[in-house]
């Protein structure tokens, strides 16, 4: 759902990336060393591998109050433990296509492949998932989820 | 009937099994029994009201069962699917179990009362099933059977909700999630939660509220499908067991169609099939990934 322009222009959206510490995370480094200018709404979580990722933590996420979710490691046969990528990336496709079926936009979630040489992608994942974030406005419906009782 | 009764005295008296795993008549109906005196073998029955899958009783997590001895299992096609997911995933040694398969024309919704099966008393997964034939089997009983009656419904109902808007779907199971009392008899009764703890238990941290409580029913029932991913065997028997009629049949179905479209993985009988989840190909697609 649309918000109107006054409401977006106010609305700063939280999204929490979840990045691998070999490739995403790095590449995170090099975009702030770079001195890249990109939207601040993103916290980083660090962990060892995508592979280390529970989709889990993704509802955690929105939980705890986040608009969008980053899921993004190392690129496939770049992984630092050899396969913990492509783990992730079956164990994500399932997830991603679950919450679609019920009923989570799909623009709230991002995933991608960012190399550490890569400063100048993660600024575009960043805005990407920001804007997305923002033209969808606050995840509404579920923070609702805990007001209600069942 | 006389033939599986039969197998299992002979099975008993020789001391081959400790325990048949069958059905037999209750007071409500088709219920599942536990045979351990060769001479009770004559309770053992079997007919369209002997829907539960039996399999679940030879997880791990009930050692209380391995304490009859080993295990002889009567199984549908369906179950028998149950029993290669135990051995895919090494749970259950194929030498610690005796499968008897027996062939299936569909089964009730509801174990209960003799009526005949009906496109209205049929379960929702029979129609069109293709797993009528036990091939994982030591034994195999019964004549063959006619066709489930009925038409499969629940992939139109799939479509229709795939139709739908993200937030109209997101109030379509808001609405089943509600229901929802967090009895964990899905759990409970699956033969695929085999976890010897499950993560909707643990509570350091506690990433499930254990609660009936609308965010922690989300969370559960998100977990329960992700964790079924590969393994469901469409059994039926988490929505049998629900006390709140979630169609979590609907849920399943629509896991099943993921992973036989993205891994070309559907459930089966054969334990030597590598689980999709667990498992990876180079060539996965990736059109969701940036």
């Amino acid at each position: 759902m649309a918000l109107p322009a006054e409401k977006i222009e106010a609305f700063e959206p939280r999204i929490t990336a979840f990045v691998c510490n070999w490739c995403t995370y790095t590449g995170a480094d090099l975009a702030g060393t770079s001195r890249l200018q990109m939207d601040p709404n993103v916290r980083i979580i660090r962990l060892p591998c995508t592979g280390r990722i529970d989709p889990l933590f993704v509802i955690k996420a929105f939980e705890r109050g986040a608009d969008g979710v980053i899921v993004s490691g190392c690129h496939p046969a770049d992984c630092h433990y050899t396969s913990g990528n492509y783990h992730a990336r079956r164990r994500f496709a399932v997830f991603n296509e679950i919450l679609g079926f019920l009923g989570v936009e799909p623009e709230r979630l991002t995933f991608s492949w960012v190399s550490a040489s890569e400063g100048q992608k993660w600024r575009e994942v960043v805005n990407d998932a920001t804007a997305r974030a923002r033209r969808l406005g606050p995840f509404d419906a579920f923070r609702a989820l805990a007001g209600r009782s069942a | 009937m006389k033939e599986l009764q039969e197998l299992a005295r002979t099975l008993l008296s020789s001391g081959t099994v400790g325990v048949v795993i069958g059905w037999e008549e209750g007071p409500r109906g088709a219920r599942p029994a536990f045979i351990t005196d060769a001479a009770d073998s004559s309770r053992l029955i079997f007919d369209h009201r002997c829907t539960h899958n039996l399999a679940t009783y030879l997880s791990p997590r009930r050692p209380h069962m391995a304490r009859l001895g080993k295990a002889a299992i009567v199984v549908k096609g369906c179950d028998a699917r149950a029993v290669a997911g135990l051995l895919r995933e090494t749970q259950v040694k194929r030498e610690d179990v005796v499968i008897i398969g027996v062939r299936c024309g569909g089964v009730a919704a509801d174990p209960a009362g003799a009526k005949p099966l009906t496109a209205e008393t049929v379960a929702e997964r029979c129609p069109g099933c293709t797993a009528r034939e036990p091939h994982l089997a030591d034994h195999v009983v019964g004549e063959a059977q006619p066709e489930p009656p009925g038409a499969p419904t629940r992939d139109a109902r799939i479509a229709e909700l795939d139709a739908m808007s993200a937030p109209k779907r997101w109030a379509f199971w808001q609405a089943e999630f509600a229901r929802c009392i967090r009895c964990n008899a899905c759990r409970e009764v699956c033969p695929m939660c085999f976890c010897e703890r499950c993560v909707g238990d643990k509570t350091e941290p506690q990433w499930l509220e254990s609660s009936p409580h609308p965010r922690g029913n989300f969370a559960w029932h998100v977990t329960r499908a992700l964790h079924q991913a590969g393994r469901c065997v469409d059994c039926g028997e988490c929505q049998r067991a629900c006390p709140a009629d979630i169609p979590l049949g609907l849920l399943n179905r629509k896991i099943a169609g993921i992973v036989a479209d993205r891994f070309d993985y559907r459930a089966t009988d054969d334990p030597t099939v590598p689980a999709p989840i667990g498992a990876f190909s180079m060539s996965d697609r990736q059109e969701f990934i940036l």
